[in-house]
């Protein structure tokens, strides 16, 4: 078994280079979906739906949009504006759409993580759970409980859970003004409880079924054999060979859930009102606010891969025998 | 006549879906500072009869019958805690590859360093041992040894962490599992050697299992051959050598190349491949490949039995005439 | 000593799979309900108001209890199932012809032509499946079609994966170097050889995206993007229920329970295959 003898600094810039295409090509995909095909209507709209801009940011949005351009010369136009920072302006209050993330984006960032931390530890739990006795009812146990994470839609556990709570229990934290962790840390957490439940089930049930195969398959490994054989304690063998070494394909599960749930929690945030990037984007859509949408689903994408990437370079430094 | 060490007494084990019979009745004793070598090919049961001593034998494999005596308990029909005590301390076991037996995320010293944790707790002196442990199996620098991951080590070097990891709390027994198969042939001299030195050192019990005869020769006392998951043949090395009474185990013999050997001698076999243990009905499962075999041993099973120069499951011995 | 044995079909071992047979039954149940409702046969018409007895509890006429303007909330689940099924049926099949063709072509022809299919799969894979759709149907517009093609689009890369990763494997064999030596054509080399192998994951991965298909649907639907009112969805009756289920628990637990059956039957028939067409065969 030779071990690959490439410098780090090669590996490093190829997956760069690797990222990099792949940003170009979200960027273009991103602009055929957003803006060739609506086509008419954000010209149109620019026209009548401008109210609250002053001229100065017009003009900005119609460099924006690249209008008057050639398709290329839209695409252009887009790219230079987004890459120097100016992702357009919202109609109705002419706030820059950078302003409107600058105050998203945390919300949306800290409730991912809760919801990822809170689904790691349930599915890892219930993962290793199901795994100690395959086969058995404990194992069966685990594995509906994850069918049914999966299933039952984060909408209905969300409206179901509001509606017990705010009228059944009239507790509903999330009916307040949303409250960032540096003005009002107690509300803050209170707040971010629910949707994080709600998002965190959701992770649970494929980190869950990652976790009890990765431990299955470890478990018939030689070295378990080899920890037993020494007489190593059950519970120690347990944690310190066989979860350990199903860790990878654990973190690499993390990872990607948790680059989701930058992107996929919109629904819930809207439900739990929380002023994040998906309800900035639910919100852009029904005003019509084309340069919004567009900017934010570019900003979800370049997050996304960002995270592909930084999981990629956290299991590298778990797995000793990867340099 | 001392007590054993060690006494299997009609060790059976077979699969727990579907009962199909992999070692049969297998009855064996080692003696205290004896090593007794089992010799047989691949599907004779007996790495699974090694597994069972220690309980490890795999998911899907279970022991149906028989007893391990030692140490005044039954290791088949004993607790998980007074098991696990035993493993590592008073019986130790190494196995047969060496790239796979050992976790690949742990540092090599804190490997060992488990070994000792698991049964006397934390110790002061614990990384001085294991160092010296490292030392006297013949790594150079244990110090950086400690510190390394196994991918880092050869297949040799591997081995004699995993003997070391093994002999670190003085085991009355070591069982071993063709340790050397895996590894290149000048390797697995310096690590028989290795083995052999310990042992005498310490004067320890050993059970080395193996398929080539060969490699018993110098090293255990007593043989124990087997064939097709039963005991065809108990002997000294040395009347099993000299005087082999089980036909399988003469042909095994004939079948070592030999320094002797005149240039361009053909390499004997016997023909054919071993029968699956539990296809093997109330017969003797060498009769199909066996030039000595008649009716009787085609519909009864041999028992073993004292002979001249050891004991054979067999109707028709090399000693007696056709 | 041989022994004839009998090859048993795939279907024999999906029947030895529980969750194989839950499933397929589940779905079925669902797949009949939708028919039934695309034929008109439901207890009463989905869309008839009858202001007087609204937000009444399941009774002997109305099995699953009325919503706010009285209209029957079984005959509209059933409705709304049925735009259900009928946009994930239509999603997956494109999904599935699309992405299993470029994976195919890609893993097969290799080079620049499968560097590009991968990039496009890795550039749509960027984006959450919600997040996506939404985009797309904001574009697009708010009919089943444009909602079928929008999630279309989001599972095309999954079945790209899953029929290049075959080939990949497959295109190295020996007996399908020596068939190309042999002269057959490039097509005939795909389809006799390529496809069986490609086929089972496939199959799967049908089952499971028909089930991801339905949660993004009702998904959508929820946000208001899907089927508009007052025609019946089942993720649009949940959005209403938000109002509602306090006192109407049967406005969300019905839409609800329509959804898990559909989502967890397909679910347990993509598991109910994996383990008949898995060669390892062996139910865990």
């Amino acid at each position: 078994m030779t071990v690959n003898k490439r410098l780090p600094s090669t590996v490093f810039f190829t997956r760069l280079a690797s990222v990099i295409t792949t940003l170009f090509g979200i960027s273009i995909f991103v602009f055929i979906v957003l803006r060739v095909i609506p086509g008419d209507s954000i010209t149109g709209s620019l026209g009548i739906e401008t109210g609250a801009l002053s001229p100065e940011q017009i003009e900005s949005l119609r460099a924006y949009y690249g209008i008057d351009k050639s398709l290329f010369g839209q695409y252009f136009s887009w790219m230079g504006s987004f890459l120097t920072g100016d992702f357009g302006f919202a109609y109705s209050n002419g706030v820059s759409v950078l302003e409107l993330t600058k105050s998203a984006l945390p919300v949306t960032i800290q409730l991912a993580l809760f919801g990822t931390i809170f689904g790691v530890i349930l599915g890892i739990s219930v993962g290793m759970f199901s795994a100690s006795k395959p086969g058995s009812v404990r194992d069966f146990a685990g594995q509906f409980f994850g069918l049914l994470a999966l299933a039952v839609p984060g909408f209905v556990l969300a409206t179901t859970l509001v509606t017990v709570m705010a009228n059944v229990f009239g507790y509903f934290p999330n009916g307040f003004e949303y409250m960032a962790p540096w003005e009002d840390p107690w509300m803050n957490f209170q707040q971010m409880m629910f949707p994080s439940l709600v998002l965190g089930i959701a992770v649970a049930a494929p980190v869950m079924r990652t976790t009890r195969s990765a431990l299955l398959e470890t478990v018939d490994k030689d070295f378990i054999r080899t920890a037993h054989g020494k007489g190593v304690k059950h519970r120690v063998v347990q944690f310190k060979h066989v979860l350990r070494n199903s860790l990878i394909p654990i973190v690499t599960m993390t990872g990607i859930q948790f680059g989701y749930l930058l992107g996929g929690a919109v629904i819930t945030e809207k439900i739990f009102a929380m002023p994040g990037m998906g309800r900035q984007i639910l919100d852009a859509i029904n005003k019509r606010e084309y340069a919004t949408v567009q900017s934010s689903v570019m900003i979800f994408a370049i997050m996304f891969v960002l995270i592909n990437l930084i999981t990629d370079i956290i299991y590298r430094r778990i797995d000793p025998r990867i340099k | 006549m001392s007590s054993p060490l060690i006494k299997v007494s009609n060790l059976t084990v077979s699969t727990s879906d579907d009962n199909r019979t992999l070692v049969n009745s297998v009855s064996f004793e080692i003696a205290p500072g004896e090593a007794v070598g089992v010799v047989g090919e691949s599907g004779s049961g007996k790495t699974l009869t090694a597994l069972s001593l220690l309980g490890l034998l795999p998911r899907g494999v279970q022991a149906t019958e028989g007893s391990i005596s030692y140490d005044g308990k039954d290791l088949l029909h004993t607790d998980g805690e007074t098991l696990r005590s035993i493993r590592g301390n008073k019986i130790a076991m190494i196995y047969q590859d060496p790239m796979t037996a050992l976790n690949p995320v742990m540092r090599l010293g804190a490997q060992l360093i488990e070994v000792i944790e698991s049964h006397e707790g934390q110790s002061g002196d614990a990384t001085e041992r294991v160092l010296t442990a490292f030392s006297d199996v013949g790594i150079p620098d244990p110090k950086r040894a400690y510190e390394s991951y196994p991918h880092e080590f050869s297949g040799g070097m591997r081995q004699r962490v995993m003997i070391a990891m093994a002999l670190l709390l003085s085991p009355e027994l070591l069982i071993a599992d063709e340790p050397t198969t895996a590894l290149d042939v000048t390797i697995q001299q310096q690590i028989l050697a290795l083995v052999m030195h310990e042992r005498r050192k310490r004067n320890m019990s050993m059970l080395w299992i193996t398929h080539d005869l060969g490699v018993v020769a110098n090293l255990v006392d007593r043989v124990v051959v087997m064939y097709a998951g039963r005991i065809v043949e108990v002997g000294s090395v040395k009347d099993v050598f000299t005087n082999p009474q089980h036909p399988y185990t003469a042909g095994l013999l004939a079948s070592l190349p030999k320094a002797s050997d005149k240039n361009r001698t053909r390499l004997v076999s016997i023909p054919g491949i071993p029968p699956k243990p539990w296809t093997v009905g109330e017969s003797c499962a060498f009769s199909a490949r066996c030039t000595r075999a008649d009716d009787q041993c085609r519909t009864t099973l041999p028992i073993l039995r004292d002979n001249s120069s050891t004991q054979a499951a067999c109707f028709h011995l090399m000693g007696e005439k056709q | 000593m041989s022994t004839p044995v009998k090859e048993k079909t795939w279907f024999s071992y999906y029947l030895k799979s529980i969750s194989g047979v839950i499933g397929g039954i589940l779905v079925l149940v669902m797949f009949t309900i939708s028919i039934l409702s695309a034929l008109g046969i439901t207890p009463h018409d989905p869309l008839i108001q009858d202001p007087v007895n609204a937000l009444q509890g399941p009774s002997a006429q109305y099995w699953f209890g009325t919503d706010q303007f009285g209209r029957d909330i079984l005959s509209r689940c059933m409705d709304g199932m049925r735009r259900s099924m009928l946009v994930s049926v239509v999603a997956v099949s494109i999904a599935t012809f699309v992405g299993v063709l470029l994976g195919i072509v890609g893993g097969y022809f290799g080079k620049v032509l499968d560097g590009f299919v991968v990039r496009f799969s890795d550039v749509i894979f960027a984006f959450p499946a919600i997040l996506l759709a939404l985009a797309i149907v904001n574009s697009l517009g708010n009919s089943w079609i444009d909602t079928s093609l929008a999630i279309a689009v989001v599972y095309t890369p999954i079945f790209i994966r899953v029929a290049r990763g075959p080939v990949l494997t497959v295109k190295e064999m020996d007996y399908v170097k020596a068939v190309r030596i042999l002269g057959f054509s490039t097509p005939k080399v795909l389809f006799s050889h390529i496809l069986p192998n490609v086929l089972p994951p496939i199959v799967i991965q049908v089952a499971l995206s028909m089930s991801w298909a339905i949660l993004t649907e009702s998904g959508l639907s929820f946000l208001g993007l899907g089927t508009q009112p007052p025609d019946a969805s089942l993720g649009l009756m949940v959005s209403e229920a938000q109002s509602l289920a306090a006192f109407a628990w049967w406005t969300l637990a019905f839409p609800s329970l329509f959804i898990t059956i559909a989502v967890v039957g397909l679910n347990l028939v993509g598991d109910g295959l994996r383990d008949s067409l898995d060669p390892a065969r062996r139910s865990s």
